[in-house]
């Protein structure tokens, strides 16, 4: 079918679910970020919790293990007042056993409000989105390749936080961008929020096909992609890429890709430094740049709490 | 029985028919048309006004699911489907459950079809044992149970002298073989096309070289061992000008595509509906137009269903791990007449690709309305819209891209050998 619809809008533009940041209308990143800017303080107060999902059950279900992101999202759910629930499922039991479909009807029927999903398969909370009854919220914490649309806007809010608007700056996107949720979700907030510069950086291997579709340029030489850079995100380079049929070597990738200081030198002088976590020192990043000055890396998973609160917070229609 | 279907257009491109007129049918047998035969007396007659009277479908591709899968299918379930699609002659791939390749299971196979007197079944035989890719079947045994070529259905060969071997085996007797051009290694468990939808998605790509590549590979063996070779489901541009180029060079190559793919891509895959997760994966619009007009050019010589009927459990799953194909046998008909419509391809050249060409193919008495053929014929109302939903489909395969849509064509009744086996 076409796309003749946004499964992740109520019929009123609203935001039933967050699935992916592709499709999200600009007044809707906007709103979230603004949503999120009233959220940093909680975290600084003496009793950081606010009433807005008290009474409301959030399932965090992950069939992939990531003990940052459940993390982040159980801490957002838990100063919003949610009752939290964290179910780690492994994913080869469900496909032996219980279908995913299952497993949702399930936690469904135990009166969930939320579903936090991460999953292995692209698509996969999309699957979920069309299955939960309405009044049901499902936020996408991770799809396979597809999306990671919470960490793109985290990535939004830091980079607001840092250069204040979005017009006139240069983005540059490193590393392992064909297997990267990051990259997508980073690369639709960034053209929806009127970015007119991003590019990404990596080596033929580990650039997707026809990527430049999605409103990126690409650069295989680092030092001329970093040119100008006002951002620089740089992507983790998952342990079994490293070697095989995509790159020789960890050691030849960090000589080509990995993000130095004398590579970022080429970036403006007060470009910041971004990466996802958890980050390969050595691999795609020098400890001297992770450590540096223009590193936010850090503030990048304070942000990333008032992120999830938004998203939270405005799916349930708070 | 005598049966006479008057007041129908028919259509037998085999003759260049395209007529108003009536088709007497005596002992299971085309009779005549337009004039009764001496003492013709008809014991039915079908009123087929406003309908379109054409040999019965033969379609190059139908999973009947038996033995092995029958929580998708039953033999009883897809045989009726089959004729209340108009296919009165098809070809079920090899991999059942245990496969194709032992002359026992495909003696009971033929047997059990033959017992529900509707469509005629042709299996193909399994090329390699267990579709394994390591040892050659029995295939002249299996050919002596019935199978009319060998085919190693979407299981890979990855070994190119496996391959080889088997061409030229099959070439000792002048068997055909079926092969999928797909290079395993290039697909890589991939998902989608690998393209600007597979990129946006994040869905693993099978690229177009994994087509070509094994198209070339197969044209250079066929070279080497005289083997005569029929693809099964090109699915892109640079894939039909290979073939093209194969037989312009006189190389004994034929090659079908999926009636999906002459209508979708990977566009409408739209947010991860498994719908429309195919093996060949649904590839770009330009590779759709390239397919249309190969068929148009002669180049694809035949339109099949490929009818794949899954449970829903198959499909209700994310994207990667839902299983390919959907279900066709009814939908091979309206589908074709959809095509037809939009590649302002001329009605009797659409039907011909899935009835005369496909006959020809495999080399049997079907396809076409000549007097003393077995009268395998199908009658269609072309206005008739119909929506495609779990309770219209005789299927058990309820599986389709096209369901909960409309879809216009719709057969009123089937007759195989002369016995009317569907009416609506």
């Amino acid at each position: 079918m076409a796309l003749t619809f946004n499964p992740q809008l109520r019929s009123d533009g609203k935001l039933k679910h967050l699935l992916s940041t592709e499709g999200l209308p600009k007044h809707l990143i906007e709103g979230l970020l603004e949503t999120a800017d009233q959220f940093v303080s909680v975290g600084d107060r003496e009793v950081k919790k606010v009433p807005i999902l008290r009474g409301k059950s959030v399932f965090n279900l992950f069939f992939e293990n990531s003990t940052r992101t459940r993390t982040t999202f159980e801490i957002a759910a838990k100063r919003l007042s949610a009752d939290v629930i964290n179910l780690n499922i492994n994913a080869s039991s469900t496909t032996k056993g219980e279908s995913l479909l299952d497993t949702v009807d399930n936690l469904a029927a135990m009166n969930a409000d939320m579903f936090v999903v991460r999953h292995a398969e692209s698509g996969a909370a999309h699957l979920i989105a069309q299955h939960v009854k309405p009044g049901v919220a499902v936020i996408n914490a991770g799809d396979g390749r597809h999306a990671h649309p919470t960490q793109g806007l985290l990535d939004m809010y830091t980079i607001r936080h840092y250069k204040t608007a979005f017009h006139n700056l240069t983005v540059a996107i490193v590393g392992d961008v064909l297997h990267s949720r990051v990259a997508r979700s980073d690369i639709h907030a960034l053209t929806t929020l009127g970015c007119p510069d991003v590019r990404v950086i990596g080596p033929k291997t580990l650039i997707p096909t026809e990527v430049a579709r999605m409103g990126v340029s690409v650069f295989h030489d680092m030092a001329r992609g970093l040119e100008g850079c006002d951002v620089v995100i740089m992507l983790r380079l998952q342990n079994e890429r490293m070697n095989g049929a995509l790159l020789p070597s960890a050691h030849e990738f960090f000589k080509s890709y990995g993000l130095t200081t004398e590579k970022l030198a080429r970036a403006k002088p007060d470009a910041i430094v971004m990466h996802p976590g958890p980050m390969n020192r050595g691999v795609e990043i020098d400890s001297l740049v992770a450590d540096g000055r223009q590193s936010v890396i850090l503030p990048q998973v304070t942000f990333g709490i008032a992120v999830r609160m938004a998203v939270m917070a405005t799916v349930v229609g708070a | 029985m005598n049966i006479q279907i008057q007041n129908g257009r028919l259509i037998d491109a085999a003759q260049s028919v395209d007529t108003v007129q009536s088709l007497f049918i005596a002992d299971g047998k085309i009779a005549a048309f337009g004039v009764a035969p001496d003492n013709f007396t008809a014991d039915r007659i079908i009123d087929a006004t406003g309908k379109i009277v054409c040999p019965g479908l033969v379609d190059l591709s139908a999973r009947l699911r038996e033995p092995g899968s029958e929580h998708k299918a039953t033999l009883e379930s897809e045989m009726l489907a089959a004729v209340a699609g108009g296919v009165t002659s098809l070809v079920c791939p090899p991999d059942t459950d245990p496969v194709l390749d032992e002359p026992g299971l495909v003696e009971m196979l033929k047997r059990r079809a033959d017992a529900l007197h509707q469509a005629r079944v042709y299996p193909l035989g399994a090329l390699t044992v267990g579709l394994k890719g390591e040892r050659l079947s029995e295939m002249a045994e299996l050919t002596e149970a019935g199978c009319v070529g060998f085919f190693n259905a979407n299981q890979p060969i990855t070994d190119t002298n496996t391959l080889y071997r088997a061409m030229q085996y099959a070439a000792t007797y002048g068997y055909v073989v079926w092969l999928r051009a797909e290079e395993s290694h290039l697909a890589n468990n991939g998902i989608a096309h690998d393209g600007e939808v597979a990129t946006r998605l994040g869905l693993a790509g099978i690229p177009v070289s994994a087509e070509t590549v094994m198209i070339a590979t197969i044209t250079t063996l066929m070279r080497d061992t005289g083997a005569r070779v029929h693809l099964a489901r090109l699915s892109s541009r640079l894939g039909v000008d290979l073939v093209r180029a194969a037989k312009a060079d006189g190389l004994p190559i034929s090659c079908d595509v999926g009636i999906h793919h002459l209508l979708l891509t990977d566009r409408d895959i739209g947010y991860f509906d498994s719908q429309y997760r195919f093996a060949p994966p649904l590839r770009n619009p330009a590779d759709r137009d390239a397919l249309s007009r190969g068929v148009i050019d002669g180049t694809i010589d035949a339109i099949c269903s490929d009818h794949t009927p899954h449970d829903d459990d198959a499909k209700n799953v994310p994207f990667g791990e839902a299983l390919p194909g959907s279900t066709g046998l009814e939908l091979l008909l309206p589908l074709t007449l959809k095509w037809a419509a939009h590649a302002t391809v001329p009605l009797p050249f659409a039907l011909q690709k899935v009835s005369r060409d496909p006959a020809r193919l495999l080399g049997v008495s079907a396809g076409s309305l000549c007097t003393g053929q077995p009268a395998d014929i199908c009658i269609f109302d072309p206005k008739a819209f119909w929506a495609v939903t779990s309770q219209t489909l005789r299927s058990q395969g309820k599986n389709s891209p096209y369901l909960r849509r409309e879809l216009e064509g719709r057969v009123t009744h089937t007759l195989v050998n002369g016995k009317l086996v569907f009416q609506s």
